[in-house]
């Protein structure tokens, strides 16, 4: 490999038709020394679904986890670029990421309901934003949404670790949409989940779309070629020696998935491995 | 074909599989035993609580549980020849000063296990005083009472106070060390949820950490409890002891543990008998603790 030589590669900036809700741009994330995802440029569009795919360790998690400064928690983290959210830059000095939490809600690949009853569980965001309307109402809307209230809604008392797997991730995008977020991160919601569940998480994906953005980690292209509008290929790049994750391709999925522009997305999508 | 053939094992060769329960043979014989030897001592390990249950229940119970119930808890100690009487003061005296030693252990203790287990867990002063902490768990109790004497008792007197900041010393070990576990074990994922969310450090803790804990850090605080009610040692040298009901914190006072050891040494039956009397409330009162405590840690789903 003659990696001084070449010029390292950047993908073409995608063009979006519509609004777009968070224009990410990566120049540089590390975990102390470590480059984890150079120059990436996903603009994230308004009640779409983007989906980012690509194999193991490409930072498709660290660039979601980005976006509403989760990865903060770690203490060795370090972004360079910005995140531009409605025309502020969310990695500003005056900016407070819990606040920023608020607007981007979070669904993890683990289901994570908090050790309390259903209701309390879903009515977390409200209290927390010391909502003053009817929190009943909101608790029943949110978990409607999340097609899980059939289900529920005669034993909202019992604990939320009660539930099995799928209604227990229900119950997790019940909790983060209860609060009515602009945006919703996805980090691979469904791999803790068979697939009948999955199906259910799908479906309740497409139906979030109407009124809310998601961005969506995954490792299942079929699952991608399914809920996402648009598709962000990442790779990762072992010949510096490091193992550093970038965008290749982004664009429509149809167009991701049926005529890809790089080698390395074909590959990929069809099973070819370099 | 025939390479295969000369690595295969001969059909013949292989013995009939012998699966019946061969009960004389030399490994289930030693497994027999073996098993045997750990039920006995399993046995002899529950035999000293049981005869000492036993005991208590015969030397102690005929007092307790009969027509002179209400005038044992509430009545004062009788005097030398003086038939009847009661434990009322070391009762109400151990109850005092156990709840002061909560008060004040409770919250420092659950404070700092904030601190250990959630907030800088693998912080120098973290490392420092949860080695500290576990280094008091092998204090002598006795050494509590001398260490509050040299900074209490000395200046202001044998006090309910003073009691209440020896038996306080000791269980704040405990209180630490079961809380910071019960917060430690509040799995990250759970944590990450509430941020997620959009909660600060602080309403992680006190709406995540401490309520998915409470029931770890409850039974640590009710073990605590427990061991400072049987407490003897720390309240020599601090509480002394008292024959009359406290009028207030600042005076000598009475205690189970004390009236115990006072009243056994005497040379009067009624003493003797109130002794064993007092022994069984004592027993009784840890055994309630511990049984909460267990109650209460039981994991819920």
């Amino acid at each position: 490999m003659n990696a001084s030589a070449a010029a390292a590669f950047v993908a073409e900036p995608y063009q979006t038709a519509g609004d777009v809700v968070i224009d990410c741009n990566v120049d540089k994330i590390f975990y102390g020394d470590f480059l984890a995802v150079r120059d990436s440029k996903v603009p994230i569009e308004k009640k779409k679904i983007t989906g980012f795919i690509g194999p193991s360790g490409c930072g498709k998690s660290t660039v979601l986890r980005s976006l509403n400064r989760m990865n903060d928690l770690i203490p060795v983290f370090r972004f360079e670029g910005s995140v531009i959210y409605h025309g502020q830059d969310v990695y500003a000095k005056k900016v407070d990421p819990v606040v920023v939490r608020r607007y981007i809600g979070m669904v993890f690949q683990q289901p994570n309901p908090f050790s309390m009853s259903i209701y309390d569980n879903v009515a977390f965001g409200l209290k927390l934003n010391r909502y003053k309307g009817n929190v009943e109402e909101k608790v029943q809307k949110a978990l409607e949404r999340a097609a899980l209230w059939k289900e529920v809604k005669d034993k909202l008392k019992n604990s939320g670790l009660s539930l099995s797997g799928g209604q227990q991730q229900r119950l997790c995008i019940a909790r983060a949409i209860a609060t009515d977020p602009d945006v919703l991160l996805m980090d691979e919601p469904c791999s803790a989940l068979d697939p009948i569940a999955t199906r259910q998480v799908e479906e309740l994906m497409l139906e979030l779309k109407q009124r809310y953005t998601v961005a969506l980690v995954t490792h299942n292209m079929q699952q991608a070629t399914r809920v996402a509008d648009t598709t962000a290929f990442f790779s990762v790049d072992i010949s510096a020696g490091g193992r550093t994750g970038y965008l290749v391709e982004m664009g429509p999925t149809r167009q991701i998935f049926q005529e890809p522009r790089e080698k390395l997305t074909k590959d990929y999508i069809s099973g070819q491995f370099s | 074909m025939s390479e295969l053939e000369l690595t295969m094992p001969e059909e013949e060769a292989r013995p009939m599989p012998q699966l019946g329960r061969q009960a004389f043979e030399a490994r289930a014989l030693k497994s027999g035993l073996l098993t045997g030897l750990t039920w006995l001592a399993a046995l002899i390990a529950a035999v000293p609580l049981f005869s000492v249950i036993y005991l208590l229940l015969i030397r102690g119970g005929t007092r307790l549980f009969s027509s002179d119930f209400v005038e044992i808890i509430t009545g004062l100690p009788p005097a030398g020849f003086e038939p009847g009487g009661g434990i009322g003061p070391a009762i109400v005296g151990t109850l005092a000063m156990v709840g002061i030693g909560a008060v004040l252990s409770i919250p420092i203790g659950i404070l700092a296990a904030i601190y250990l287990g959630v907030l800088e867990p693998r912080s120098k002063v973290a490392n420092t005083s949860r080695f500290l902490a576990k280094v008091l768990t092998g204090f002598p109790s006795i050494m509590a009472g001398v260490f509050v004497y040299a900074v209490m008792v000395i200046t202001w007197g044998y006090s309910a106070w003073a009691g209440g900041v020896a038996l306080a010393v000791l269980m704040l070990r405990t209180v630490v060390l079961a809380a910071e576990e019960a917060m430690s074990q509040v799995p990250q994922r759970m944590k990450d949820a509430a941020y997620g969310m959009g909660c600060t450090r602080t309403q992680v803790i006190w709406k995540v950490v401490l309520p998915t804990g409470l029931p770890g850090i409850l039974t640590g605080v009710l073990l605590a409890v427990a061991g400072a009610a049987g407490e003897s040692a720390p309240l020599l040298f601090t509480a002394l002891f008292s024959n009359y009901f406290i009028s207030g914190l600042s005076e000598p006072t009475a205690s189970l543990s004390i009236l115990i050891f006072n009243f056994s040494g005497m040379p009067f039956p009624n003493q003797i008998e109130l002794a064993w009397t007092a022994s069984l409330v004592l027993v009784l009162l840890v055994l309630v603790f511990n049984i909460l405590a267990r109650l209460v840690g039981q994991p819920k789903v």
